[in-house]
């Protein structure tokens, strides 16, 4: 049966090859803690389905130190070599647009994957969509192989310079989801939840909707995740109050409530892999980038959710 | 309340610029030591949840495809296609990927996109190249900039775009959130209270984009292409 383990496995590696290309590299004065970092993260994956979960914790923490010992980084020689440059000019004429094809084959063949997949009988139906994405990277990195007749160690050592330059930002996601997990067992919605409701203007509607939708996107803020706001906020203040107190339509709480959730989403570094990630993977030098690119539409969308919810959720 | 130092520590520890992952690890720490659980508990909580997020880190595979595919001239090939469009600027090329991505992701097609898949190799270069085709070379710091809306926009229209599709992740909580409390409704209920926002969002973030590009205009006077 294939499953997450063998993407696991596959993802494993890659990071282990990244680890070797770093240790070799002379040029790079920081390479052997550069290897240390995605060695110890090669092996999360490898192996994590059979470590104890107490030594997974141990490994995560040791990722934790060392970015946080700044020595992590790109040695000095690791821009983009100049012959890496020189091919790309000569390339684009020369392949022209077919250079598209294995890019576009990745969404391509994960989307037909989400579909098709779901039929066969050895892949673990759960998780068709992540199984999908892999093919299809697996599918293009071998049609890109064949086209360009280029080596899968050019590709790999390539791709090891941007995962450098992503650096520990790769793993923050993960670390955030552990997070929301120590959160959840030590109750830290309850007391929020609990803090909003007493301090809440319970007499006038609109006072309710206002608390509700921008209290899903502060607490979506400090979650980074809507899907962990939503239950905490609807249950404190949505069910309670907008649907049972004042007769609000369910739905639409539910709707424009989760909406308001993303508006936080999109203003917070808690949510790594939308705002942290791609900020790394752009190359840009303010991490958060992104963020201040797009808090100005959160917060007009915030508004936009707000006056929706108190000029709908009452009517229908 | 002494559970919330978690969140204490992480809003300080970002503001402050601290490495986040450290600052994460070390909120775990404290949030579970505050709620009463010891610290192997705590520890091996911590690697639970990060072996069963691994799925998180599936998505570096596609980075030895695009490391491939630009070592062999893929921004470049981009950076030319949009040069062949007269009418192209950063913002229309943003806005163009804004509709596709929004009634894509509407129509369940979530992952016909995405910051590695699509941004990173296709969609921040053409931008790029629009901008510099019509203003010259930019500097870096504008070049960051359009780029970082490319991000913008990937998130922006999915977020909401996707909530319009009635089988997704979403709604498909927010319907079981409410079953769970005695409440029953249908997933198209839901899903089509997310359409007055998704509008919202298009022409909102549009015109952001459309006064990005005048802004540019203004600070960049167009090239003289031809002396004569």
């Amino acid at each position: 049966m294939i499953g997450l383990e063998v993407l696991y496995t596959i993802a494993g590696l890659m990071f282990a090859a990244f680890a070797l290309f770093n240790l070799t590299d002379r040029m790079n004065p920081r390479r052997v803690v550069n290897f240390a970092f995605w060695m110890i993260y090669a092996v999360t994956f490898l192996f994590g389905a059979l470590l104890p979960h107490f030594v997974t914790g141990c490994l995560a923490i040791a990722l934790a130190v060392i970015a946080g010992s700044g020595k992590l980084g790109r040695g000095k020689g690791e821009e983009r070599s100049a012959n890496a440059v020189a091919r790309g000019d000569a390339g684009a004429p020369r392949l022209g647009n077919r250079l598209f094809l294995p890019a576009l084959l990745i969404p391509a063949v994960t989307l037909a994957g989400t579909f098709v997949l779901k039929h066969v009988s050895f892949i673990d139906t759960k998780n068709v969509t992540l199984i999908s994405l892999v093919l299809g990277t697996l599918v293009a990195f071998g049609v890109a192989l064949v086209m360009l007749r280029d080596s899968p160690v050019h590709g790999l050592r390539e791709a090891r310079y941007t995962m450098d330059a992503v650096g520990w930002a790769a793993i923050l996601p993960q670390m955030l989801a552990a997070l929301g997990a120590v959160f959840a067992v030590a109750g830290v919605g309850g007391v929020v939840s609990g803090l909003v409701t007493t301090w809440m203007p319970i007499d006038s509607p609109i006072a309710i909707v206002v608390a509700y939708t921008v209290g899903m996107a502060l607490f979506t803020m400090i979650m980074g995740n809507a899907f962990a706001a939503f239950p905490v906020m609807t249950a404190g203040i949505g069910l309670p109050l907008i649907v049972h107190a004042f007769h609000g339509n369910p739905a639409i709480l539910g709707a424009i409530g989760m909406l308001s959730g993303f508006c936080g989403t999109l203003m917070t570094p808690m949510a790594a892999n939308f705002n942290i990630v791609p900020a790394a993977l752009l190359e840009l030098k303010d991490k958060n980038g992104v963020i201040k690119a797009q808090w100005p539409t959160a917060l007009l969308l915030l508004v936009v959710n707000t006056v929706l919810m108190a000029a709908l959720v009452f009517r229908f | 309340m002494l559970v919330l130092i978690g969140v204490a520590i992480v809003v300080i520890g970002f503001a402050l610029r601290f490495n986040a992952l450290l600052v994460v690890t070390v909120a775990g720490l404290a949030t579970g030591l505050a709620g009463g659980m010891d610290l192997v508990g705590i520890i091996s909580a911590f690697g639970k949840a990060f072996t069963e997020n691994r799925y998180m880190g599936l998505i570096w595979l596609t980075l030895p495809v695009i490391a491939l595919l630009e070592r062999n001239g893929l921004k470049e090939q981009a950076q030319r296609i949009i040069g062949r469009v007269r009418a192209a600027t950063a913002g229309r090329v943003l806005m163009l990927y804004f509709v596709i991505r929004q009634v894509t992701a509407a129509l369940g097609l979530t992952s016909l996109g995405g910051h590695a898949q699509m941004v990173r190799p296709l969609i921040a270069p053409m931008a790029e190249a629009a901008a510099v085709n019509r203003h010259g070379e930019l500097p870096n710091a504008v070049r960051q900039q359009i780029r970082a809306n490319a991000s913008a926009v990937d998130n922006i229209a999915v977020f909401f775009g996707e909530d319009i599709f009635i089988a997704i992740q979403s709604i498909l909580l927010i319907k079981g959130f409410l079953e769970q409390n005695g409440i029953i409704v249908e997933p198209l209920q839901v899903s089509v209270w997310a359409i007055p926002t998704a509008v919202a969002a298009l022409l909102i973030h549009c015109t952001r984009l459309y006064l990005f590009d005048r802004r540019l205009a203004r600070t960049f006077a167009t090239p003289v292409k031809d002396s004569r």
